[in-house]
Parts: structure tokens; C-alpha cells; sequence
């Protein structure tokens, strides 16, 4: 038996499988250069600080000047309101589901949870349409787009809430019982503080999610071309919905206009994401730093 | 400080699954008792019944008593969360919490029931270490993780965290079973100081842990798979180890058995 020879079929199998890996990764990773190259290269000529703080107010599509803020100020405002609603509410869900929950009831919320999870946007923008705006007779405005964008976001945070929290491990519930500590207190002191870089990120990509849905925002936030920081009425600026209706125009300066609020919409998730990365980082466990 | 502990009648039942029965033992004051038996014996389940840990699974629930100086922890009225404040746990395997310091660890207990004041606690985590014995290795760290201890470490850290709420009794789940050698002599001469002021419960699978550290020895045995777990005899160390009263004892102490 030699110990220095290996098979040639298996130097074979090892080879081909590293080739049809590394394969894999770049044929993955092109569409994503390719999406971020071409937003970046065309949108680069009309992003500057001009655009980023000057709204459409009296601009004419053909102008070469114009800018995306009202569309940033709604974006933010419905992602930020959706998210306040969202969060507190979906981390109690998760700690119901992972630390109460026992039968029927909490089946029931399992269940529905992964049946919202696959539900297409659109429906949620109709269904908030039809309760809200038709059913119960108010204006379109910013908020109307929150509660459809609430709607999309809840499943993906209950869900990574829920996953993040079944990660603790049980043994660390058990340390807090044996020192006398009751339960909530040790939701809320141990398993909430050990799991929270993981649902921050959880967050961060549900949050990520509904800023870049047009569909709802579409049905639900009417039609302006100026700034309004109240989403509670009349109707507001949204940057998906700016970008959509940009790049339908035939004029090249509005579709200039299209590509920069683009890019301003991936500059803005990159920017959320790095904030989690660095509140996970900064909350993560010491020794793992 | 430090109280009796006399079980009577005691079985507990995971859902429908009987896993102890008939359990009737005291454990004195300030002193040293191991629980000792093959895997699936039980007597990891009577440890946890003695402060209530046994109801955390879902489905599960004990019958019997079991008296703490006089009064029956599984009466009406008893808080399982005070039980436990008095009757304190060292699990198998070190859990520090780890999103806490070293200091935050031994603090937690009190912390988390409410005790602020940093000069008091400052007083008790110094106290609780030492106790531990492991001040001396920790005192220009106590701001760094508790994770980043070793494994021997980190068991003497959770034995400090357990003592710092100043319980009446100390039950310990196999404390040494992770550990070389060294950290389990460690922890031996640790729990031979510790008697002076607790009593202390001790499971092992380590007989000659047993036979080095306790004052009292208790065997427990099933009689086959899904059978529910029993006492066979408790005594004191030295004539467990030399002249059991019971067959089965001795069988498992000499090696004979299974």
C-alpha cells in the first residue's frame, strides 16, 4: 500500500469539482457587476448634490436639470414608517413563536407568516387600496404606501427573528433560570442581546426588500412632482416610482434623471446594509470580534 | 446559611415517559453528596428536580417532595423562580453568557433581579471569584469576555456566577465531564472548600470523583431501556466504595456491570 499515491480519477473529481464551483461563483457574480457598472456609468452624469436636493417642481421632463429629493424624502419616510411599525411588532411575534408559543395558535401564525411570505406585491398594494383609500375613504398619500410595505416586510422579519432566536442555545436559558432569573427577564437580558446582530441583519434585509417595491408604492402614493414631507396627506414622491417613470419617458434627460435616482436607490441599501454590518459588529458577542 | 434537603416519594415524568420513580433520599447540611449510575439512570433528572429545572422541557412534571430545611418546594404557593434564587445550578458544559464580561457574568444573577449599586456588586463579583478561585487569574481582565477564558476557566467563571446570588445549596450537573485533568482537580479542591459553607449535590460519571470529593454516595440504576430510573442505596462514600450493602452496587463499581 503506498501512502504517497493518490488515484488519478480522484485528482480528477477533485479538479473539476473546484473548476465547476469557481464556474458557479463568476457566473453568479456577473449579473450583479454588470447591474452595478451600468447604473453606476450611466447614472454618474446627472447624480451630483443638485439632484439630490432639488425636487421636479416646475420642471419640465426635457430640462436637463431636476432632481430626485422629493422622491428620496417619500422613500424614506414610507420605508421609516414601516419599518417602526414592523420591527417592535415582529420581534414579539418571533419570541411569541420561539419562547411561548405551544398548538393551534402558534401553528396558525406559522402558517400564515409563509403564506404572506409568497405573496406578490401587487396584492398587497391592492389590498391596502381597496381597505384604506376605497373602503375607508382616504387620500392616497405616503402612509397608505407604509401599511402595503408593512405588510411585505413583516414576514421576512418575523421569519429571521424567529430563525435567530431558535439559535440561542437552550443552555443559556437554562444558566439564567438557575440564577432565579424569570423568564422575561432573561428574553430580554440574555436570548434578545445574544441573537441580535443575526436579527438586525434580518432586519436590515427586509428593510432593504420594501425600498425598492414600486408596485404598491404605484397604487397607493398618487401622483406629485414636488416635495411633501407629510406622509400623512396629500400625495408624496417615491424613488422606485420616480425611477419607473423616468425611464418610460422617450426624452433622454429624463431618463438620464432615471438612472441617477437608480443609482441614489442602490447607494441608499448599500448604505442601510453597512449601518446593520456595523450595529451587528458593534453588538456582536465580544469574543467573536 | 445552607439547608437540608429531604426528597421522599419523588418520580418525574417527561410527557408520559416515566424517568424516575420512588426516589427517597436526605442530603445533610454542608456536605458533599454524588449522585452516581450508568447513563439514563436518572440522575441528572433528580438533580434538576431539586430546584425546579426538571418543569422547564414542556411536558414535563414531578410528583412527590421534596423538603428544603421544611418547607416542600413543590407545594402550593412556591415560586420556582425563588427556588432557584436558593438552590443554585452548575451545568456540564460551561455556559457563560456571551455577550457578557467576565464581570458582567458573575454579576448577572443579581443584575438581572434588579440589584443596582455598582460598590455592592463590585463587592460580591470579587467576593464570588475568589470564592471560585479564580480572582487571581481574572482581576486585570474582568472587562473582557467571559468567552475568551478557557474551557477550565470558563466552569469555575459559571461556579463564581452561581455562587454570587448566595444560594442555600449548590447542584452541580457532571461540572468536570469537559475538562482535563488539571481544571478538574481544579474544581475538586474548589468544591472541597465550597462544603464549608453550602451544601452541595454532585452528579459524575467519574467514580473516582465521587470517591475523592463526597461525604455521601448515592447509586441509581434501571432496570432496562424505557424502565424508569431508582435509588439503590445511598451511604456514606467510604463504604459505598468498600462494602456496599447492595449487589447491583458493587457490580458497578467493580466494573461488573454492563
Amino acid at each position: 500500500m503506498s501512502l504517497t499515491h493518490t488515484s488519478p480519477t480522484r485528482k480528477l473529481k477533485d479538479k473539476s469539482a473546484y473548476i465547476i464551483a469557481g464556474a458557479a461563483f463568476v457566473i453568479a457574480i456577473i449579473p450583479l457587476i454588470s447591474i452595478l457598472w451600468t447604473v453606476i456609468v450611466k447614472g454618474a452624469k446627472d447624480f451630483d448634490t443638485y439632484f439630490l436636493f432639488h425636487s421636479m417642481r416646475n420642471v419640465a421632463e426635457s430640462d436637463s436639470f431636476g432632481g430626485a429629493y422629493h422622491a428620496i424624502l417619500g422613500t424614506l419616510e414610507q420605508v421609516g414608517i414601516a419599518a417602526l411599525i414592523t420591527i417592535p411588532l415582529s420581534l414579539m411575534v418571533g419570541i411569541y413563536l420561539v419562547e411561548y408559543g405551544r398548538g393551534r395558535l402558534s401553528q396558525a401564525v406559522t402558517f400564515f407568516v409563509d403564506v404572506m411570505m409568497g405573496l406578490p406585491s401587487i396584492v398587497a398594494g391592492l389590498f391596502i387600496l381597496s381597505v384604506w383609500i376605497l373602503g375607508a375613504g382616504f387620500q392616497a398619500s405616503g402612509f397608505a404606501a407604509s401599511l402595503a410595505l408593512t405588510i411585505l416586510m413583516l414576514p421576512v422579519a418575523v421569519r429571521s427573528t424567529e430563525e435567530m432566536l431558535k439559535l440561542v442555545s437552550p443552555a443559556l436559558r437554562e444558566a439564567s433560570y438557575a440564577l432565579g432569573v424569570p423568564k422575561w427577564r432573561t428574553i430580554t437580558k440574555v436570548v434578545l442581546p445574544t441573537a441580535l446582530p443575526g436579527i438586525v441583519t434580518g432586519m436590515m434585509l427586509g428593510i432593504a426588500r420594501i425600498m425598492g417595491e414600486t408596485a404598491p408604492v404605484l397604487l397607493l402614493v398618487g401622483v406629485t412632482q414636488s416635495i411633501n414631507g407629510n406622509p400623512f396627506s396629500e400625495p408624496q414622491g417615491s424613488l422606485p416610482l420616480f425611477v419607473f417613470n423616468e425611464s418610460q419617458n422617450s426624452l433622454q434627460t429624463a431618463v438620464d434623471r432615471g438612472w441617477a435616482a437608480a443609482l441614489t436607490l442602490i447607494i441608499l441599501i448599500m448604505l442601510l446594509n453597512l449601518i446593520a454590518r456595523l450595529i451587528a459588529w458593534w453588538k456582536a458577542p465580544a469574543a467573536s470580534r | 446559611m445552607a439547608k437540608r434537603i429531604d426528597v421522599s416519594g419523588l418520580s418525574a415524568y417527561y410527557g408520559s415517559v416515566r424517568a424516575i420513580e420512588d426516589i427517597s433520599l436526605t442530603v445533610e447540611p454542608r456536605t458533599v453528596t454524588a449522585f452516581i449510575g450508568p447513563s439514563g439512570c436518572g440522575k441528572s433528572t433528580v438533580l434538576r428536580t431539586l430546584n425546579r429545572m426538571h418543569e422547564v422541557i414542556p411536558g414535563t412534571r414531578v410528583e412527590g417532595k421534596v423538603l428544603l430545611d421544611d418547607v416542600d418546594l413543590y407545594g402550593p404557593g412556591i415560586d420556582p423562580v425563588a427556588v432557584r434564587r436558593t438552590v443554585g445550578m452548575v451545568f456540564q458544559r460551561p455556559n457563560p453568557f456571551p455577550t457578557m464580561s467576565i464581570y458582567e457574568n458573575v454579576a448577572a444573577g443579581l443584575r438581572l433581579n434588579g440589584v443596582r449599586g455598582k460598590s455592592d456588586l463590585d463587592g460580591v463579583v470579587e467576593h464570588s471569584l475568589r470564592g471560585a478561585n479564580l480572582w487571581n487569574e481574572v482581576k486585570d481582565r474582568l472587562n473582557k469576555p467571559g468567552m475568551g477564558l478557557s474551557g477550565g476557566q470558563q466552569q469555575r467563571l459559571c461556579i463564581a456566577r452561581a455562587i454570587a446570588v448566595s444560594p442555600e445549596v449548590l447542584l452541580m450537573d457532571e461540572p468536570c465531564s469537559a475538562l482535563d485533568p488539571i481544571s478538574t482537580l481544579a474544581i475538586e479542591d474548589l468544591i472541597a472548600q465550597l462544603k464549608s459553607e453550602y451544601t452541595i449535590v454532585i452528579v459524575t460519571h467519574n467514580m473516582q470523583q465521587a470517591a475523592r470529593v463526597s461525604d455521601r454516595t448515592a447509586f441509581f440504576n434501571i432496570a432496562g431501556t424505557g424502565e424508569p430510573g431508582k435509588l439503590i442505596e445511598i451511604d456514606e462514600t467510604p463504604r459505598i466504595f468498600a462494602n456496599p450493602s447492595q449487589r447491583a452496587t458493587e457490580d458497578y463499581i467493580t466494573g461488573r456491570f454492563g
